[in-house]
């Protein structure tokens, strides 16, 4: 990118584009010489940070919630295009299926695409909402994500701490919604107001090939009516849109959602083509087109354009809000505590 | 849709997993990269040197700006690092650099302290962002890193070796700032010299445990590049930001009489090199040393020293939050003792200011009725003064109408007084007459002048009657 660029000595703005294009990286003898004095190099920093991300990897764990045969291991199995959960059908026995509590089974992978390295971790929920008491069902799950926050802060904290302390703190909790058509559940609502300030939670409406399309409008309309007079934030949140832009990019994602999905890991002809979708008499669902679910739509926002949104605001919102809790509630805590006790020594085990 | 390969471990416990079609996170360093670009990068360097050494120079030939410094003087009683952030862009990258400058390093009588403000800057830097780090509420991703990055050491070009000075500084600075030694006015060194003169510099660094930065060589792209540059180590720099023609260009050099050095030539100094390695390869290798390594350690010692540990006697880990809250308690007693005893001091003061007032309400009130007696004595006094004076009065009117009843009547008791007015009166008229009977000459007037004297004897006998 040795275009040749001014250093300015300025306070201004300056304007991006969407995806920069990255310079290829400065032999010895590219580009000091040629008679260009005024470029310093500055955006050669750039470069640097890409390489050190991608020897470095990323992490990502994301949570599936929803109530079991909602097709929740299916989907990420399409989103991720690899057998990340392991197909539940090979259980004979239907009472060992269903737990008796919400269990969390967190699976970790490596995957790796165009030199970019990637620690995924699914974590799932079996056993929600399949109770005939769903009281309370939520808690597990509140405690898994804080007692991964709690790991984090753990290790913050530290005096001799890691170069790079393992990130498990739950980015995103996709949250399956069946299709019934009509509206929201006490036990959604429920959760996802609980969970929507401790996490980022993304709601989809499962099994959507089940609605045609004007079901599924109106059923999304009562779905975004219903979260927004409940007062509950799902992603992207509207309090965390940084500039114009931004909020031009998230409102329009804020008017599609819930995604209406439908996963697949089976791959068909169609038109030639070998797609994944859902085969029926009555014709070939394609799970990647616009036009039949809006999967595309989840995958690119989760995946492709939204991902590192996300962990930002898991690590800078979402992680510094339990700490402010944490650290001001244990200094309450203790201080009763150690109201009685000599000052001198004082264990508390948590 | 191509295919990818089998992925590597990134660590245990996860298994590799291969992919049947394009994801699309292929695109997360952008995304990373995107982030930056408009959260904006920051970067501070340090420059230490003698006075007139030519940071200011080498600063604005690095960045290519003029970043309006001004001289320093040679009389600075103490070394002073001066501060000054500026915001630069180039594209679409904005950069927030800090340039501190040591004033007056080197020209102090005595420079066994030299080292002492440069050490306590980098330390304080450290200091803001652990406290910021350690606070409860914090917004650590708009924070503005002031912490040293980079730390170029200017070494005067005298050919032979470092100065006792530098080799103190660099031992102290060595494990808290990444160290980029330079050699400067590298214009006066000639290059068979300059060579020796590199060798017996990195030779006595190593001598003496010096651990200067070296360029990282862990990134295969880079590998290369670094090693060649970390054996031309320290760099001979020339700074200028005059431009002098040469042949059809023109370029940043000095001109002297025998010749023109220019900045950017390769053969001429190490210029080039220097900006390469520091800007445009290892610049964010610096940042992350500086917050991996030299942070690290400071936090570490800063957190040993007010107490905290990892694990307690018993070998079981301890949360700093239990160690903190401990501390935080004893603080609080102390504050809380502290608080007692001045506030025993203050009713003590009070006590004693208390029986100050009263004492010498007591002796007001004595002089107070000193004065009252005294009052009332003199008025005792006046009173039988008054006394006295009023039976001489009584006594003087006794006498007046005792000496009025023995006068004959139309004589007052004051007879000589009236006896005086009526000798007076009695002229008066003898000379009016006289003057009247002067301008009287006819028989005519004559009788006119007896009725006058006739007037005159009856207002006379009047006014005598009125007066008895």
């Amino acid at each position: 990118l040795s275009s040749g660029s001014e250093v300015s000595l300025s306070h201004s703005n300056m304007s991006e584009s969407a995806k920069p294009h990255h310079p290829s990286p400065q032999g010895k003898g590219e580009k000091s010489h040629g008679g260009d004095f005024s470029y310093v190099g500055i955006d050669a920093i750039l470069e640097q940070m890409r390489r050190k991300a991608m020897k470095q990897g990323f992490e990502l764990n994301l949570m599936v919630v929803g109530q079991s045969g909602l097709g929740k291991s299916t989907l990420m199995n399409t989103l991720f295009k690899s057998k990340v959960s392991r197909n539940k059908s090979v259980q004979s026995n239907p009472e060992e299926r269903i737990p008796k509590t919400v269990e969390i089974k967190s699976i970790s992978h490596d995957i790796e695409e165009k030199g970019v390295r990637m620690k995924l971790t699914v974590i799932d929920t079996p056993g929600f909402g399949d109770q005939i008491n769903n009281e309370n069902c939520w808690q597990p799950i509140m405690k898994f994500i804080n007692d991964q926050y709690e790991a984090y802060l753990q290790e913050e904290i530290n005096i001799n701490r890691k170069k790079r302390i393992p990130d498990s703190r739950v980015h995103c909790c996709i949250y399956f919604i069946p299709p019934t058509g009509h509206c929201l559940r006490p036990l959604d609502v429920e959760f996802m107001r609980r969970l929507s300030k401790v996490v980022n939670i993304v709601p989809v409406i499962a099994k959507a090939d089940t609605l045609t399309l004007e079901e599924r409008d109106s059923f999304k309309q009562t779905i975004r009516e219903e979260l927004r007079a409940n007062g509950i934030d799902v992603y992207p949140q509207k309090e965390f849109d940084e500039d114009a832009e931004d909020r031009m990019i998230n409102d329009k994602i804020r008017e599609m959602i819930p995604f209406a999905v439908v996963g697949s890991d089976q791959e068909y002809q169609v038109n030639g083509k070998r797609l994944l979708g859902r085969k029926t008499k009555w014709g070939t669902i394609e799970v990647e087109n616009i036009a039949h679910c809006e999967f595309a739509y989840l995958r690119d926002l989760l995946i492709r354009t939204h991902m590192q949104n996300i962990k930002d605001i898991t690590g800078s919102i979402h992680y510094e809000t339990y700490r402010v809790r944490r650290l001001n509630e244990s200094n309450g805590h203790l201080e009763s505590l150690l109201g009685s006790l000599p000052v001198k020594r004082a264990t508390v085990f948590w | 849709m191509a295919s990818s390969d089998v992925a590597r471990q990134l660590d245990k416990g996860a298994r590799p997993l291969s992919l049947a079609g394009h994801v699309g996170f292929d695109s997360l360093p952008d995304q990373l990269v995107n982030k930056s670009i408009s959260q904006g990068f920051c970067f501070n360097i340090l420059c230490i040197g003698e006075t007139g050494i030519g940071k200011s120079t080498l600063m604005d030939t690095l960045f290519n700006t003029n970043f309006e410094n001004f001289e320093s003087s040679h009389f600075e009683p103490q070394v002073k690092l001066r501060a000054q952030t500026y915001d630069l862009q180039e594209s679409n990258v904005r950069l927030r650099l800090t340039v501190v400058n040591t004033v007056g390093f080197g020209d102090q009588m005595n420079k066994q302290e030299s080292y002492q403000p440069v050490v306590d800057y980098i330390d304080k830097q450290f200091e803001t962002y652990l406290q910021e780090e350690l606070k409860i509420k914090r917004s650590l991703h708009n924070y503005h890193d002031s912490r040293v990055h980079a730390c170029l050491y200017f070494i005067s070009p005298s050919g032979h070796s470092l100065k006792s000075l530098d080799l103190v500084t660099m031992k102290k600075l060595d494990s808290k700032v990444n160290i980029i030694p330079v050699i400067a006015k590298a214009d006066t060194i000639s290059k068979s010299e300059l060579h020796k003169f590199k060798i017996k510099i990195m030779s006595e660094l190593v001598s003496n445990g010096v651990q200067i930065y070296q360029f990282p060589l862990d990134d295969e792209t880079v590998a290369k590049v670094n090693t060649t540059m970390n054996g031309h180590l320290p760099f001979a720099v020339v700074g200028s930001t005059e431009e002098v023609c040469v042949g059809n260009k023109m370029v940043k050099a000095r001109q002297y009489p025998w010749g023109v050095v220019q900045v950017e030539n390769e053969h001429h100094c190490d210029f080039v090199k220097l900006r390469e390695m520091l800007i445009c390869v290892n610049m964010e290798d610096l940042r992350e040393q500086t917050h991996t390594r030299h942070y690290e350690l400071y936090r570490r010692c800063k957190l040993e020293e007010m107490g905290f540990k990892d694990t307690d006697p018993e070998c079981k880990p301890v949360s700093l939050q239990q160690t903190y809250e401990v501390k935080r308690q004893e603080f609080l007693a102390e504050l809380q003792k502290r608080e007692d005893e001045m506030r025993q001091v203050f009713v003590q003061r009070v006590k004693e200011k208390e029986a100050e007032l009263k004492e010498a309400e007591r002796q007001l009130q004595g002089r107070f009725e000193q004065l009252k007696s005294r009052h009332a004595e003199e008025k005792a006094a006046l009173e039988e003064k008054k006394r006295l004076l009023d039976n001489d009065l009584t006594s003087f009117g006794n006498r007046k109408t005792a000496a009025a009843l023995l006068q004959p009547p139309g004589f007052t008791v004051n007879g000589k007084k009236d006896k005086d007015r009526k000798k007076w009166v009695k002229l008066f008229c003898l000379c009016f007459t006289a003057q009247h009977s002067s301008a009287l000459m006819a028989n005519f007037e004559l009788f006119f002048f007896f009725i006058l004297i006739h007037l005159f004897y009856s207002v006379f006998q009047f006014w005598l009657h009125v007066k008895t």
